[in-house]
């Protein structure tokens, strides 16, 4: 198995996000990075199989030169390669473009593969979009939202969370398949695996390598405005005698929030 | 100057974080309450390699640098001062003093263990000799070609669990030309005939540790058991003992950091006179003082782990780290359970345990007044 898995450096969810003033962006300086946590299990995932499959493990990762640092983490589970796409716009909000960059990635220097594995989304930007845009552009089938995989010779089969239920689905490989939270427990970093990941290098390829031309490529969204969310306001208490607070919440429940 | 960590330093960092978080926090509260030392926990630790962290890769180590391993203590130490003090102990005076005074046959025999699944104790304190460890009692005495040896040991940290092979055993082996006493270090496996090993129960601190006392009865040992060279004893000890004040000032720093971190959630959860009592500058002061506190002491702690690390002389940094990380934490814990009020008196919340475990620094591996004892003579140098 030939497993490619592609991950970002993303603010850790703890860190608490300020925009800039006056300007539509993040604040960086300060901000503690990590390697976006779905695709964590999508990593996870993909070394599992690798041990009971064998083969290979290429974390790939479409970002700016601080992205090696979750490159490493990947290599320090036990991924056995990585690669770093050169980016200097790495927080585009263009997930299309991403996309384009990943398929070139895929058709130019990827060699054969069996398996592309994916976070359903970025923490973050939260877009969802580039493992379905990767997969309907490369042509191959998808799961994603993925909570179980299984390979089975050429085959593989996925439960895909879905409204209220989940669902089954299963196709050929090579295919594209997004991790939910719940596919697996990742693994802790051994000491280990950090010093192996430290003599390991990482290849950078730049766009133009990809054949990609840096005015075609421009991204095509451009953010206009960040705002923080506005502050919680406090909640409405309600007063009076039980059998008149239950009429006050049901008038409530139906009238304004029309949940009934 | 630079004050970035490595790359890998940041990797370990956070896997140590995330393990200490999802693997120890769920049982620290129980461990503690039944004084219990988990073979669990510390089995994983093994597994991670956080008892192999600066010995060489040739004995099965990572090779790794000083301030990696204060990171990893640090962070464990962040969540439970227990699990620290079996790392901190099983790498500064477990595999340490094998690595670095044992002969080529010792570190083979030990150090692979020592590495991957066992622990070693490190036999300095006596019921009788502590800040003064020149009132070492226990003896070892020269017959047929044997050493016997006959004494005891006491607050040993990790040499009584089902997984110690042994401890190091300082003993007096004679008289020096100037007088003084000449000190050896042996080599003692568990289940040598005469030589028992008992954990000590009801602490009041680090609970689910293991802390022993170790007698010693007619023990037979060869010269193939010493450590080094007959005579080195006390030498070997003060500069195990150098190296082991950064890991108590890690713990310190780590315990600090904790404490703090629970604190500051608290003050902004917690609700008096209609608000978040962070919001009155009373409480916001002491929170501000104790960042501040720890800032400093993570500094000069790395700044003491930067000198050993490049070589340099780090005897008098390393003291005062674990000095001043010490009474940090005493500060950062009591003022932690001052902004918790009644809850923090109680052990179902966190503080109460830093409290309780911060009391252990300022006495292990040298009290606060040895650490300024060992700081002013050499402010003279």
């Amino acid at each position: 198995m030939n497993i490619f898995v592609f991950v970002k450096r993303v603010p850790d969810t703890e860190s608490k996000i300020k925009i800039a003033h006056n300007e539509a962006r993040i604040i960086e300086e300060g901000l503690n990075f990590v390697l976006n946590p779905y695709d964590e299990y999508a990593v996870e995932e993909a070394l599992q199989i690798r041990e009971a499959k064998g083969g290979t493990v290429t974390v790939v990762s479409v970002g700016s030169d601080a992205a090696t640092t979750i490159l490493k983490k990947c290599l320090a589970m036990g991924a056995d390669e990585a690669v770093l796409i050169k980016d200097d716009n790495p927080e585009s909000y263009d997930g299309l473009r991403t996309a384009r960059i990943i398929v070139q990635f895929l058709k130019n220097k990827a060699g054969d593969y069996d398996l592309l594995l994916f976070g359903k989304q970025s923490v973050g930007a939260d877009n969802a979009q580039i493992p379905a845009m990767v997969a309907e552009l490369m042509d191959l089938p998808q799961g994603n939202v993925v909570t179980s995989l299984e390979i089975e010779g050429s085959k593989g089969s996925v439960l895909r969370e879905i409204e209220g239920a989940s669902e089954k689905i299963s196709f050929p490989l090579p295919a594209v398949v997004s991790a939910q939270k719940g596919l697996n427990e990742p693994r802790y970093e051994t000491l280990k695996g950090i010093m192996a990941a430290k003599k390991k290098e990482i290849p950078v390829i730049s766009l133009e390598e990809l054949g990609l031309d840096k005015e075609a490529i421009k991204p095509q969204i451009s953010v206009l405005k960040m705002e923080s969310p506005p502050e919680r306001q406090a909640g409405r208490k309600i007063e009076g005698e039980p059998q008149d607070l239950a009429k006050q919440l049901v008038q409530f429940l139906h009238e304004e929030a029309k949940v009934i | 100057m630079d004050f970035n960590l490595s790359e890998e330093q940041i990797i370990l960092q956070q896997s140590v974080r995330n393990f200490a978080e999802k693997e120890i926090l769920p049982k620290r509260e129980e461990l503690d309450e039944k004084e219990e030392f988990s073979y669990e926990i510390t089995q994983k630790m093994f597994d991670l390699g956080f008892f192999a962290i600066v010995i060489p890769e040739e004995y099965g180590g990572m090779g790794m640098d000083y301030l990696s391993y204060i990171l990893v203590v640090e962070e464990l130490a962040r969540v439970d001062a227990c699990q620290a003090a079996t790392v901190a102990a099983g790498n500064s005076l477990g595999s340490a003093p094998v690595y670095y005074y044992g002969n080529e046959k010792q570190r083979k025999e030990f150090l692979p263990e020592l590495v991957s699944g066992k622990l070693f104790g490190f036999g300095l304190t006596e019921p009788n000799a502590g800040s003064d460890a020149g009132g070492t009692q226990t003896t070892a005495v020269q017959k047929d070609g044997k050493w016997i040896l006959n004494g005891s040991k006491i607050f040993i940290t990790n040499a009584s669990t089902e997984i110690t092979l042994g401890s190091i055993i300082q003993a007096v082996t004679g008289e020096r030309e100037d007088g003084k006493k000449e000190y050896t270090c042996f080599l003692v496996r568990q289940n040598t005939p005469g030589y028992k090993a008992v954990p000590m129960h009801k602490k009041m601190t680090w609970r689910s540790s293991n802390t022993s006392e170790i007698y010693l009865e007619d023990v037979e040992v060869t010269d193939d058991d010493m450590l080094g060279k007959r005579g080195e004893g006390f030498h070997q000890m003060l500069e195990s003992l150098d190296n082991g004040r950064l890991a108590i000032a890690a713990m310190g720093v780590g315990g600090a950091q904790g404490a703090f971190e629970a604190a500051l959630k608290y003050s902004q959860e917690r609700k008096q006179f209609g608000r978040p009592i962070g919001k009155f500058q009373v409480i916001a002061f002491k929170l501000a003082d104790m960042a501040t506190e720890i800032e400093a002491a993570r500094n000069l702690l790395y700044k003491a782990c930067w000198l050993k690390d490049n070589g340099k002389s780090f005897g008098k940094e390393a003291a005062m780290a674990k000095l001043y990380s010490s009474e940090v934490m005493k500060r950062v814990t009591h003022e932690a359970v001052q902004i918790y009020g009644g809850y923090g008196l109680m052990e179902e919340y966190p503080v109460a345990k830093f409290y309780r475990d911060q009391r252990l620094l300022e006495i292990g591996e040298g009290t606060s007044e040895i650490q300024r004892l060992v700081i002013a003579r050499k402010l003279g140098d």
